[in-house]
């Protein structure tokens, strides 16, 4: 545990000594900001299901976009510049390697969701707000970024080019995302493996404040298989 | 050998067998040897010798094919966790995080290397002060010099105060200043901890190192001391110079024929004109023989006079080419 703390907290430095880390929070709150009240006043209710709901374009869909750019250097640079080297030969398991890179990932993405609940305030002192649905909203999108950075995780450890890190797991993220408003294009009896399949159709359900078993299920079994399939290449690259 | 005849109990790195494939390329084949605590080892070798993927087998960066390592009495294959704690290691190249400062770096490679609370800050002190880091703790390693990055990169591998430092090409990069700061850090290091180090640059072994592993195209062809290596494979060179008995003139062919006619003379080159009538002679002396005496005599006898004889020992160079260049022709 003490390792995987120092890796994380090794990465978290890296991202706000650069200013990686400024620019994502900042682009999260001033995007979900602009989504969230320019909607606000349309439904013209007490309500911060804006903030959760995944659309095509949602402070969710931002995610999509931002997890593979945080996550993209953690691996791959390391085999670029050689340091996994150094890494790999201290007395640190891989697991421990690519568990304290996806809770720097994980972190920096928490450090901007949780930012936004300025905005679930500001709406709390107009009218009354349910806080239920909120607290369910942050759990969701909070295992939904869990599973994107363990994928971005993975993408990383691929490779060592940060370029074909982040499309590849832009791609991958994209496609699970979006696959739930293209299922008008396969067959109805497929439906249900599409929206099982789809990483924003298990957000749905608790942005509307139900927390089932089943989505907290499909998110941790995305971001462990993620990192398993991260630990593994990791550890054939020093075989 | 030297080194396998000692009692195993002293050995705290041992290679058993070690093997290493690339796909069909087979960079490390069956390479033994063992380092006793307190030696300075080099690891010696063209490049591509295979030097880098053996120390990369030792440290459990790679997973080797075939035989097995030994660190500090702990099986690397079965425990790797546990030797790497007993190893400090200093990839070729040095690769570190440039856009960390050298204080971080150092801590974070102790923390993870469970070195943590005041022991750290007490390790971080001793350490800065041994490779002369204390000037530039708080800059970015990106910022230096590239002797002061293999100084850091010499810093974290002892950061945890290892039994073993494993160095790959310590000093590849660096100005002639630079490697004699660092060859004399070594050499300070070397006093209480083991050593081993590859290199290709031959006089850096003779600076440092105790013993010498030669290893070409994956095969260890040498392990023994300097001294023992070169006279072992290469015979001596004696220069001569002759001068004719006053009044007559020096024939070379003569003279070569007389001088081959002496025990342990392998090979002649004469004919340079040393100024006058008197002619340099250079005798390789096979290995293991001095021909001095039977040269001067075997002069003498003919009636010239010895101007000069002088031996030098056959330098590691030659010595190294000799077991490298066979191991080659072999292949």
């Amino acid at each position: 545990m003490r390792n995987v703390l120092a890796i994380a907290g090794r990465e978290l430095r890296a991202y706000f000594d650069a200013p990686v880390a400024y620019i994502v929070v900042v682009t999260f709150l001033a995007v979900t900001g602009w989504l969230f009240f320019s909607q606000l006043f349309l439904i013209d209710r007490a309500t911060a299901r804006v903030l959760f709901a995944p659309s095509p374009f949602s402070p969710s869909f931002l995610i999509v976009v931002l997890a593979p750019a945080i996550t993209m250097r953690l691996l791959a640079e390391e085999r670029k510049t050689g340091t996994i080297e150094l890494l790999t030969t201290m007395p640190l398991t891989d697991a421990q390697l690519v568990i304290g890179k996806f809770l720097a990932g994980l972190g920096l993405l928490s450090v901007a969701l949780f930012l936004t609940i300025a905005y679930p305030i500001s709406v709390s002192m107009i009218g009354p707000l349910d806080w239920g649905p909120v607290v369910a909203g942050y759990v969701g999108l909070l295992l939904f970024s869990a599973s994107l950075v363990a994928i971005g995780v993975f993408c990383s450890s691929l490779t060592d080019n940060q370029i074909v890190a982040f499309i590849t797991s832009f791609l991958v993220s994209a496609t699970l995302y979006y696959v739930l408003w293209l299922q008008i294009l396969v067959p109805v009896t497929w439906a249900p493996v599409v929206e099982y399949v789809s990483v924003s159709f298990h957000l749905d359900n608790m942005a509307r404040g139900v927390i089932d078993t089943r989505d907290v299920l499909y998110y941790l079994s995305v971001t462990a298989g993620a990192l398993f399939l991260a630990v593994q290449s990791v550890s054939r690259q020093h075989a | 050998m030297a080194g396998t005849a000692e009692p195993p109990s002293e050995a705290i790195v041992e290679a058993c067998s070690l093997e290493k494939n690339y796909g069909a390329t087979r960079a490390v084949r069956d390479i033994t040897f063992r380092v006793r605590r307190g030696e300075v080892v080099g690891l010696l070798g063209p490049n591509g010798a295979g030097k880098s993927t053996t120390m990369k087998m030792l440290t459990g960066y790679l997973r080797p094919t075939g035989g097995g390592a030994i660190v500090g009495g702990i099986s690397v294959d079965e425990n790797p966790l546990g030797a790497q704690q007993k190893i400090g290691y200093l990839p070729e190249n040095a690769p570190l995080y440039d856009d960390m400062m050298v204080c971080d770096f150092l801590s974070f490679v102790g923390t993870v290397r469970g070195v943590t609370g005041v022991e750290l800050a007490k390790r971080l002190r001793i350490v800065c002060d041994r490779c002369g880091l204390t000037d530039v703790l708080g800059k970015d390693i990106g910022q230096l010099s590239k002797g002061y990055r293999q100084r850091v990169g010499l810093a974290q591998a002892l950061i945890h105060d290892p039994d073993v430092l494993i160095l790959d090409e310590p000093t590849s990069g660096l100005d002639p200043n630079q490697i004699v700061e660092i060859r004399s850090l070594i050499r300070e290091l070397g006093q209480d901890k083991t050593v081993l180090l590859s290199t290709h640059i031959l006089p850096e072994v003779q600076a440092s190192c105790s013993r010498v592993i030669i290893i070409s195209q994956g095969v260890l062809v040498a392990d023994d001391t300097p001294s023992a290596l070169v006279d072992g494979n290469t015979g001596a060179v004696i220069r001569l110079i002759v001068a004719p008995t006053p009044g007559e003139s020096l024939v070379v062919a003569d003279v070569e024929r007389r001088l081959a006619g002496v025990p342990g003379v392998g090979s002649i080159e004469g004919g340079a004109g040393e100024g006058g009538d008197s002619i340099g002679f250079r005798v390789r002396a096979n290995v293991d023989s001095d021909p001095r005496a039977g040269l001067s005599r075997a002069i003498a006898d003919a009636g010239f006079a010895l101007l000069e004889m002088h031996r030098e020992r056959a330098s590691l160079e030659e010595t190294f080419r000799n077991l490298t260049r066979k191991e080659a022709d072999d292949a």
